[in-house]
């Protein structure tokens, strides 16, 4: 059992995964203050997506422990899910459905009171600038669009801490910058960011960042520490020199 | 090997490719580089002869798209965006499926595949859907190259894929390029760029360039600066609200902007340095940090991208110029 602290939003002791006689997560430990950005990196199959998919109340961990929003994992999934905001690459929004019928889908499943969502809809659509969008089908929006509008779906419900899952992949450059800045203010809103990429310039826009080889973290830190404790000029030199010798791959 | 010109493709109301128009000699390494959306897969499904164009004509190995489509598929080797194996056959499975639709087996290609069918050997008998992502990608790249094709086309093979085993990749990429296989390749990522012969950088279906990552960076035209300080989101900002500042985007710890100033004949890059240090102290900022600095293929693709359209090089035009 982990005490429970009001200064971190993820705490994790010990969590383990095995899939039979592979061990996909091995004893991981680290903690996610509260506010903060957090980088959560590693190359393919070294782990990121099942130690992820655990935090998120989806996959019950073989052993260890994690609090997450206060909610432990594999005991209070049910609270976890609803104090956590959700958003991957590959899927969050419904293509063949307009903009505000979206956010009026995703406003329901996250349980937001009736009442309140006309009001948080508009909220959204003038934050976004999308006002003239509100009909619009998402699958003709932009790519960029697309994204900026799962991220702010994915926050609708004002969670405690919001996963992103590659949220960047593919997305223009500038859209990708776009996009950050949109983590930083919901950061400063005070909701917790735990993000992946495979950007390593992204690596540097956290606050702390881990890198998991083969299932263990490998090293967690601000990413000028790393740079400087493996004299690298930037993470992308820190990362290949920390997961170079992954067993996994 | 491969030449393309003015195709054009339109999906009811989207126009999903305009005016296309390039050639890619033998042997090289030819980059399609652009965001989701941009029009990279139709292109690719044109010219794997899956999907017609509704204009324009290409040739493949001096085989007509359309006419000799049959031919040109036993020349070429694909591999699609999304992983498009048997998830439930093996390893072994697969490789042997795809060589026998191509009327040949592993054996016969061993020497094709052996430096990256090595690497795959440890999970011959694993189904390809257990496989990392890493694997999964050489396993496609494999099987791309089973029937011994002069021409491979890729399409975002490394997408997701992490920096260390995208740096594997692109060296096998070059290995089969010394082999004399031509290669058209997508990413989104704007740093494997400079890693292709040509590059062509392409936004809304439009090539806004075709050219050497070299001659790209060149003909950049703005005046461009690496920015640091103690505080950098505030720093983003703060560099906004400078006149003469054009754009300001963070990349990775440093942010970079373009500049414009209104007497550039009379000052040196030095000086405008100086300039816009004195201003950021103004806004109490510390450890500033102001440099001058060559652009990336990156730095001249957010340029382009921010152009608004009908000031883009029109692709017709900008394929003529290229230097090769």
């Amino acid at each position: 059992m982990i005490q429970p602290n009001d200064n971190y939003s993820i705490m994790v002791e010990d969590l383990t995964k095995r899939f039979g006689s592979f061990t996909a997560v091995d004893h991981i430990s680290f903690e996610v203050k509260k506010g903060e950005i957090f980088g959560f990196l590693g190359a393919n199959g070294a782990g990121k997506t099942t130690a992820m998919k655990m935090l998120c109340g989806l996959s019950k961990p073989t052993s260890g422990n994690a609090l997450v929003a206060g909610f432990e994992v594999g005991k209070d999934n049910e609270g976890i899910k609803k104090n956590i905001g959700y958003m991957s690459q590959r899927f969050s929004l419904y293509e063949e459905l307009k903009v505000w019928e979206n956010m009026r889908l995703y406003a329901g499943i996250y349980g937001i009171p009736e009442k309140q969502i006309k009001e948080r809809i508009e909220l959204m659509l003038e934050s976004l600038g999308f006002q003239n969008e509100i009909n619009t089908f998402v699958k003709s929006l932009p790519v960029g669009w697309k994204q900026k509008l799962a991220f702010a779906v994915s926050i609708i419900h004002n969670p405690k801490i919001v996963f992103l899952d590659e949220p960047t992949g593919g997305v223009d450059p500038a859209s990708r910058r776009q996009f950050w800045e949109l983590i930083y203010q919901a950061a400063d809103k005070g909701i917790t960011v735990f993000v992946t990429t495979h950007y390593m310039d992204e690596a540097e826009y956290c606050n702390r960042i881990s890198i998991m080889v083969d299932g263990k973290i490998a090293v967690i830190d601000k990413p000028q520490t790393l740079k400087m404790q493996y004299h690298g000029r930037n993470m992308d030199e820190v990362f290949r020199k920390l997961a170079r010798n992954a067993v996994r791959s | 090997m491969i030449k393309v010109h003015n195709i054009y493709k339109k999906y009811s109301k989207i126009q999903a490719l305009e005016d296309i128009s390039f050639d890619v000699p033998r042997g090289e390494i030819f980059g399609i580089i652009g965001p989701d959306g941009a029009g990279k897969t139709s292109l690719f499904r044109i010219l794997t002869t899956l999907i017609l164009a509704d204009s324009g004509n290409a040739t493949i190995d001096e085989l007509d798209l359309v006419k000799q489509y049959r031919l040109i598929r036993n020349r070429i080797g694909y591999m699609p965006g999304r992983f498009s194996l048997y998830q439930d056959l093996s390893v072994e499975e697969n490789l042997s499926f795809y060589a026998s639709i191509f009327g040949t087996t592993i054996e016969e290609n061993a020497r094709q595949i052996e430096d990256i069918y090595n690497q795959l050997l440890p999970f011959r008998k694993r189904r390809a859907g257990a496989l990392s992502g890493g694997m999964k990608q050489k396993l496609a790249l494999c099987c791309a190259l089973i029937h011994k094709p002069k021409i491979l086309f890729l399409d975002e093979p490394t997408t997701g894929v992490d920096p260390v085993s995208r740096n594997d990749f692109w060296n096998m990429l070059q290995r089969l390029q010394a082999e004399g296989l031509t290669i058209l390749v997508s990413t989104s990522y704007m740093e494997e760029a400079s890693l292709c012969d040509r590059i062509a950088l392409i936004q809304n279906g439009r090539f806004l360039k075709v050219n050497t990552p070299e001659n790209i960076t060149k003909q950049y035209q703005r005046h461009l600066f690496a920015v640091s300080s103690d505080n950098m989101s505030l720093l983003l900002g703060d560099l906004r609200k400078h006149p003469f500042v054009t754009s300001s985007y963070a990349f990775g710890d440093v942010h970079h902007i373009t500049v414009e100033f209104p007497d550039s004949s009379a000052k040196e890059f030095s000086q405008w340095a100086l300039q816009i240090r004195e201003f950021l102290m103004q806004c109490g900022h510390t450890n500033i940090f102001v440099s001058v600095i060559s652009p990336s293929v990156e730095d001249c693709f957010m340029d382009l991208i921010c152009l608004p359209q009908e000031q883009a090089v029109p692709a017709s035009l900008s394929s003529v110029v290229n230097d090769d």
